[in-house]
């Protein structure tokens, strides 16, 4: 029987020729990802336990993302302490303020993503890194603490899903659509525990930016990783992206590779999709929802904050007013000054649009576009649970860069094809 | 003895449990006042040390803040019992040798107020109230080894000396 891609890095990270499903392993890491909320925590645990030290000082990638520039004193403290940190241990990349991103937009785009490896990170979304044919997953405090100290963690090897994505995108549907049209499908606990390998000719079609959406969601469906394979597109934006470490190994699921589950999907039939309230499997059809009155449009975060959706949100915004509060967040400092350099602050600002410094900020309630009681958001972001974005009695609508940007127009769920030529 | 507070609810999650606004901090205390907010906001005047949580699938899912453990812990309670458990939620909960329960039949077993006692090493919940026994496969040895030691890093230490 032969292995997935998932088998394969966990197997060369533990140092052994295969692993099976279930199977405890101790595997090396190669890069641990910190940020401002899960970061600070384990380094007081390090230090309370008399371990405080670093295993590789140039394997550590830190940008404290979510409440930056600090919110308030609580969040400086943590700041703070992050900073002191990185200081002490000579950590070679911390990105302070001014070079802040949200952190899964920017470890790709300044070349800390390789194909083969393994990466962590004190962030649910580290599964987002899969679409580079890579091992990415989330852990808490404690497991972070021990990957900074010692550059290994324990890990249950995850039995693999397949997702085929059949057929091409239609006019105004996008990756993000794809991704909540599974979510739908499976629910969010479809694939826990599991690994999401994704394959099919529409993912072929797609940008590194859009596949990063689908992985990045991973994690909605309870999935440990989301991954996909290696091609000439990922190849072309590593060589644009890696700096330090430009060599990498590419690993592929082999034909007769074991999977629990194989689901196809005819993409060509999906419309832009709307995730309601409380639940990112509660996808629906625009064709099902429009027309309910939105207050807060948010387009950013580490799912839809990247260049290609500003694009896409500028494209329909361009010449248009916005009717209700409109936040747009580049997800990194140079995917704003992209945004800035190819004019399209011009069409936000023009729209009535408010352009904010890149931070996770409101996609999970912290500050920078929170929601007072009964608002309701269309959002770019990933989870739409009660209170994620403000008040308990907030609702979120999770949609893509295009059906944000329709409805921030209307002021109300909207299909983008109708602003589309 | 201890005291339950059923949820019947699935995918009650990290927001939930410890909504995001209060992660400006990782004092346990603090998070503890919090606990299961926007779930229900009276859960911190009702639960005493000890207590026990008890609900539905994919319990803890969503983000991977360990301050969802913590706020828990913080609160006094002494397990969650789940039909099932989110994974970073679980891996986080035995990092910080927390033990956690995965039972399909409790949430059907237990009701509000009931009395439990637990004998973690068979794997056996009584539940004095109704005079039922419930059954649950044990955590595996390695994790029983972290929880053992009071959690990973605890282990880690000890594994050094």
């Amino acid at each position: 029987m032969g292995m997935t891609i998932t088998e394969k890095i966990l197997s060369r990270a533990a140092g052994k020729d295969k692993v099976t499903p279930g199977e405890i392993i101790n595997a090396k890491l190669d890069v641990v990802m910190c940020h401002d909320v899960s970061t600070p925590p384990a380094i007081s645990m390090l230090v309370e336990k008399g371990i405080d030290k670093v295993f590789d000082r140039e394997k550590i990638i830190v940008t404290p993302d979510h409440f930056q520039p600090a919110k308030d004193i609580k969040s400086a403290e943590l700041h703070k302490r992050l900073d002191e940190w990185t200081r002490r241990h000579k950590i070679k990349h911390y990105y302070k303020l001014g070079r802040v991103g949200v952190c899964h937009a920017l470890l790709p785009e300044q070349g800390h993503i390789r194909p083969g490896e393994v990466i962590i990170g004190g962030d649910s979304h580290t599964c987002t890194y899969g679409a580079f044919a890579a091992f990415g997953t989330g852990v808490g405090s404690t497991d972070l603490a021990a990957a900074v100290a010692t550059g290994e963690l324990w890990f249950k090897v995850p039995a693999s899903m397949k997702f085929i994505l059949n057929g091409s995108l239609g006019s105004g549907v996008y990756s993000k659509d794809v991704i909540l049209a599974i979510i739908a499908r499976i629910g969010v606990d479809g694939a826990l525990y599991r690994a999401m390998e994704f394959v099919g000719p529409v993912l072929a079609s797609m940008s590194m930016e859009a596949r990063m959406t689908i992985t990045n969601m991973a994690i909605e469906a309870g999935a440990k990783n989301g991954i996909m394979g290696f091609d000439k597109v990922t190849k072309q934006y590593l060589d644009e992206h890696l700096k330090d470490k430009k060599d990498y190994t590419v690993y592929e699921s082999d034909e007769d590779a074991e999977y629990v589950s194989v689901e196809v999907f005819d993409c060509s039939a999906i419309e832009p999709m709307v995730a309601l309230p409380h639940l990112p499997s509660n996808g629906v059809p625009i064709s099902e929802c429009a027309g309910k009155e939105m207050d807060q449009a948010y387009i950013g975060s580490c799912t839809n904050g990247r260049i290609e959706d500003l694009r896409i949100a500028a494209e329909i915004l361009k010449g248009k007013k916005v009717t209700i509060r409109t936040l747009v967040v580049p997800a990194t400092p140079a995917i704003w000054k992209q945004a800035k350099d190819e004019g399209l602050f011009d069409a936000f600002y023009d729209a009535g649009c408010v352009i904010a410094a890149p931070t996770c900020g409101a996609c999970l309630g912290g500050f920078m576009g929170v929601l007072a009681e009964g608002e309701k958001c269309i959002s770019t972001t990933n989870r739409n649970f009660v209170g994620r974005m403000g008040h308990p009695k907030s609702e979120v609508y999770l949609a893509s860069p295009a059906t944000a940007a329709a409805s921030a127009i209307q002021g109300k769920l909207a299909d983008p094809r109708n602003y589309l030529e | 003895m201890s005291k339950v507070h059923v949820y019947k609810r699935d995918h009650i999650n990290t927001d939930e449990i410890i909504p995001a606004r209060y992660l400006n901090t990782d004092d346990e205390t603090e998070l503890a006042k919090h606990c299961l907010e926007d779930l229900d906001v009276d859960f911190v005047n009702k639960v005493e040390a000890g207590d026990i949580i008890v609900a539905g699938e994919d319990f803890g899912c969503g983000s991977s803040r360990e301050h969802a453990i913590w706020a828990i812990r913080g609160a006094g309670v002494q397990t969650v019992i789940a039909k099932t458990f989110a994974r970073i939620f679980y891996r986080n909960a035995i990092n910080n040798g927390f033990y956690v329960i995965e039972s399909p039949e409790a949430i059907e077993k237990i009701n509000n107020g009931d009395e439990l006692e637990i004998d973690y090493k068979t794997g056996l919940i009584k539940n004095e109230t109704a005079g039922i026994d419930i059954k649950f496969a044990p955590l595996p040895d390695f994790a029983l080894e972290i929880i053992k030691a009071g959690g990973l890093l605890n282990k880690l230490v000890k594994n050094n000396h």
